[in-house]
């Protein structure tokens, strides 16, 4: 008999945190580990993908885990057939995500091949074209969702429509939209893979190729040879540091630092200058401030453009910075220069044969990583925050229909019991009756609210089952940074007690005091100079890394938000970690070393 | 006065390098690079064959050698003492005195210095044998200065330099000496640094061994040296071992001698160098790469006088020998390029071993 205990516990073994019992209705049957198929599930390595869902989901959550996971399969599998890769089987246990990557058998790989260069080489071939149409593409999704609307059933049918033999009633159109409104988010989460496996195994490419070369470089200077520098995520930040300079300059700044926003806003109105300042802040909105100080996957993301507090609060940061003459913008100019600096370094170490591969794949790694970048603002900002905020008003507008209590009550039903909802809604509406739904829902929405706050309570286990002998999964290597190491990590292997080990993800060392934030909602504690601590940067946090020493994150490897703002921002980053949020407190003194991954806790 | 026995680290020129020897010829290279280099002169190798001619010493050393067996080492011995103490004992030429005591002068009443020798090209090719030849610290006041750059002209004559003379055919009236008389570093911290790893000759690191006061500690391995391990491209701090440093070597102005002490013990398990000065030095490495375009070993010191973002000093500069000729015969590979590299990598490239 094999006595090995596997590293990790099974699935099956896991409890419910206490008040979560009963968790399993909240989410479909194909999320969850089913005891039929226990064998097969116990027999593969499952990690938890806290960098993407760090929080346990609402049941309307899983859309996008469903549409995220199967369009990143359906390119490895089926458009591109990625040689060694298929897609990532998932899971929910405990209201947390699973995740499993499925290799191609050995003897398979070969025969995927001469497809694999025939549809990913055109694609690496025509890649700019492509990536022309593809932001077409999206664009015009984007203002076709922006167009959906969700309005109550009238008391009566137009009369017109009556006179006109339309024949039909209002519900068409509510059910037309809510479909509408899913299959265009699903539309789009397909197209926000259609380029992403190619540019991060262009990436990989080149990455390989400079470690072959220098076996002892950083990770983080390969990322530094490719990171752009005007970014489209970058924008968002940069647009208001152009509204604190201008609001300087128009002499407004002292109408905008105190009130609420419409307080703000109506003291600027009324200052000289103060309609030209307004003009510039409404522009800047459409469309960069879809930004989500989340990462878009969740129902309770906020969005810039529905919490201008959130920006303005950016805004009372750095217009004091502006006055006091400090340079707020982004060194843009340095940045280039020092990438150019960074990469004709290590070019002049290489022998002429490997400078002209470098060359090649560098240049390749670089056209294909604007994407890689921008289609975070694309898809996850602004695709989907309009996507959230239409479904926010068909939630209000059921609640206006007693359907729950709560305006966020939607958000506890799946994507498919919400059509019910709708059908119940029209169907009553039609024949005269209160609906059923104002019966059944308010009631399970505060059970399914209960039990998704219960798993809150608990933090996911890093990882199920035995880990393979050897991790080949590009993907999973490049995006989560689950490496050998970081397995070793979460089991407490060389975990020496006063300090933690993670990616270094950006270069420097400094000392200071930790701030520890668990939410986007916190980060109005956070002070100048302190450490941040937290489980997962978002891109939209990049106004506060103005002002932090330094970034710790539990999850997330060399291309995670926070090691790129890091790097951006000259800031040193140490990611994966696993368990600073657990083991750090606000107010403990930290030696933060991006060069060599390790945070050590010093009082 | 002329610059024929003795010349300024400023004002050495390519045409000189054979006349002042390689130490010498480095420092006068860094020296009008702008590095920053402890002030100093050269005695010339004309100094030193003025001396000989003075004396007709020429005469008297190959009468010293002729039909010595040079694989009879009591033999060797005796004659290279005998030669030895015949430099010793001889004043020099009034001249090349003068010139000394003048150049000593204009760098400050009994400014303390440090006297070394510095071989020409045609001396041993074996960079080991640079270390026999002296290096005297912390010498103050011309007297002591003009003595001990006789005593570095005698070290020409050990007994093994001159049976690797012998042994090689090398005819010793033909091997000339140079001498260095620099300015004393107060050296708070000093050692060496590498621009390449010696460890496996890898390009992309710099490696600093440092440790407290003078840094023949270092060079001669009495003391564990901190290490830092520098990127060379980010230059970035990647590794560092702190060691317990027992002794240092520092300057007695009084006994006008280098001593040896005892390091005190809340200084011996602390890091002597502040992480800018590791960069600082790390950068001097850098530097002097690409000024001398091959991998470089340099001696550097931190001056306690100076200040800060000052104070580092380069007291040698030399090309890395072992790896820099190595490199030529790592094997040929071949790269996939295009799509088939990414096949490639995808196929294995990121195989992770457990």
């Amino acid at each position: 008999m094999d006595a090995k205990t596997p590293m990790f516990p099974s699935a099956f073994d896991v409890k419910a945190p206490k008040g979560a019992e009963g968790w399993e209705s909240l989410y479909p049957y194909y999320t969850r580990f089913q005891p039929s198929r226990r064998a097969e599930d116990d027999a593969k390595f499952w990690f938890c993908n806290s960098q993407h869902w760090p929080n346990p989901l609402r049941p309307f959550d899983v859309i996008f885990l469903d549409f995220a996971i199967k369009c990143l399969g359906q390119y490895n599998s089926r458009h591109l057939l990625v040689p060694p890769a298929n897609g990532i089987d998932y899971r929910i246990l405990n209201g947390f995500v699973y995740f499993s990557p499925v290799a191609v058998a050995p003897e398979n790989i070969e025969a995927r091949i001469p497809q694999f260069l025939d549809r990913a080489g055109h694609y690496f071939g025509n890649w700019n074209d492509l990536y022309a149409n593809w932001k077409k593409k999206v664009l015009a999704m984007i203002a076709e969702l922006d167009a959906i609307s969700f309005t109550d059933l009238p008391d009566v049918v137009p009369v017109e429509w009556v006179k006109g033999g339309v024949g039909l009633d209002n519900t068409n159109a509510l059910f037309e939209a809510y479909d509408k409104a899913i299959e265009l988010s699903y539309k789009i989460w397909q197209y926000h893979f259609e380029f992403l496996n190619l540019g991060y195994a262009a990436y990989l490419d080149f990455f390989g190729f400079v470690k072959s070369q220098f076996p002892t470089i950083p990770d983080q200077a390969i990322a530094k040879m490719v990171q752009g520098v005007d970014s489209e995520l970058f924008r968002p930040d940069d647009e208001i540091k152009k509204l604190a300079r201008l609001a300087v300059e128009l002499g407004v700044d002292g109408a905008l630092m105190s009130g609420t926003v419409d307080e703000a806003l109506a003291a600027v109105g009324k200052a000289p200058n103060g309609q030209k300042w307004l003009t510039a802040w409404k522009q800047a909105q459409d469309p960069w401030f879809n930004f989500t100080s989340g990462n878009g996957f969740y129902s309770t993301d906020k969005y810039w453009i529905d919490h201008l507090d959130i920006p303005l609060g950016y805004l009372r940061d750095y217009i004091p910075r502006a006055k006091a003459g400090e340079q707020i913008e982004r060194p843009t100019e340095r940045l280039l220069t020092e990438r150019d600096r960074i990469t004709s370094e290590y070019r002049d170490m290489m022998d002429e044969e490997a400078q002209a591969v470098f060359d090649g794949k560098l240049g390749l790694a670089r056209t294909v990583f604007p994407y890689v970048e921008d289609h975070n603002f694309y898809i996850e900002h602004w695709a989907l925050g309009v996507f959230w905020r239409k479904m926010r008003e068909l939630s209000k507008l059921l609640q206006g229909a007693d359907f729950w209590a709560e305006e966020d009550g939607m958000f506890f039903l799946h994507r498919n019991e919400v059509r019910d909802v709708l059908w119940d809604y029209a169907a009553s509406w039609a024949i005269g009756t209160p609906n059923v739904g104002s019966a059944v829902w308010p009631e399970e929405v505060s059970r399914r609210r209960a039990l998704v706050k219960a798993l809150a309570s608990q933090p996911p286990l890093p990882a199920l089952n035995e880990p393979p002998e050897v991790i080949t999964e590009p993907f999973t290597i490049m995006l989560w940074g689950i490496t050998s190491d970081a397995i070793d990590r979460w089991t407490g292997k060389g975990d020496d007690g006063a300090g933690l080990k993670g990616m270094a993800a950006a270069p420097g060392a400094v000392e200071g005091i930790a701030r520890v934030l668990r939410s986007p909602d916190q980060l109005g504690e956070l002070q100048k100079g302190e450490i941040l601590v937290t489980p997962v940067t978002a891109p939209s946090w990049a106004p506060v890394f103005g002002k932090i020493a330094a970034a710790v994150t539990d999850i997330g490897g060399m291309m995670s938000h926070a090691a790129i703002v890091c790097r951006e921002y000259g800031l040193p980053a140490v990611t994966g970690t696993g368990t600073a949020t657990a083991k750090i407190k606000t107010g403990m003194r930290l030696r933060v070393d991006g060069n060599t991954g390790t945070v050590t806790i010093l009082e | 006065m002329t610059d024929l026995f003795t010349l300024d680290f400023s004002r050495i020129s390519q045409a000189d390098f054979a006349r002042v020897g390689g130490k010498c010829a480095s420092l006068g290279e860094m020296t009008q690079a702008g590095v920053a280099v402890p002030p100093g002169f050269a005695v010339t190798t004309d100094a030193y064959q003025a001396m000989l001619a003075h004396h007709d010493m020429r005469a008297e050393i190959e009468r010293h050698l002729a039909g010595v067996d040079p694989f009879d080492i009591d033999q060797v011995d005796r004659a290279a003492q005998a030669i030895r103490i015949r430099i010793r004992s001889h004043k020099l030429p009034p001249a090349v005195e003068t010139a000394i005591r003048t150049a000593y002068a204009q760098m400050g009443a009994d400014m303390p210095v440090a006297v070394r020798s510095s071989a020409t090209a045609e001396d041993l090719p074996d960079a080991s044998f640079a270390g026999q030849q002296d290096t005297y610290l912390w010498v103050r006041g011309a007297d002591q200065v003009v003595e001990k750059v006789r005593d570095c002209w005698a070290s020409l004559y050990t007994t093994r330099a001159v049976a690797y003379r012998e042994k090689n055919r090398i005819p010793h009236i033909d091997v000339l000496m140079s001498v260095g008389v620099q300015k004393m570093v107060n050296a708070r911290a000093a050692g060496v640094v590498m621009s390449i790893d010696p460890v496996n000759g890898d390009q992309t690191k710099i490696v600093i061994d440092a440790s407290w006061g003078l840094g023949e500690m270092v060079v001669s391995g009495v003391v564990t040296p901190d290490n830092f391990t520098v990127e060379k491209v980010l230059m970035e701090i990647t590794n560092r071992k702190i060691s317990d440093k027992h002794v240092e070597l520092v300057g007695d102005a009084v006994r006008g001698e280098a001593v040896e002490r005892e390091v005190p013990e809340d200084r011996r398990r602390i890091q002597c160098l502040s992480d800018a000065e590791v960069v600082a030095v790390a950068a001097l490495a850098k530097r002097l790469e690409r000024q001398n375009k091959c991998p470089q070993d340099v001696e550097w010191a931190i001056d306690a006088d100076l200040p800060e973002g000052e104070n580092l000093l380069a007291l040698q500069s030399r090309p890395e020998t072992i790896w820099s000729q190595k490199k030529a015969e790592t094997p040929k590979k071949t790269y996939a390029t295009g799509i088939m590299g990414i096949v490639g990598t995808l196929n294995s490239a990121l195989t992770v071993k457990r």
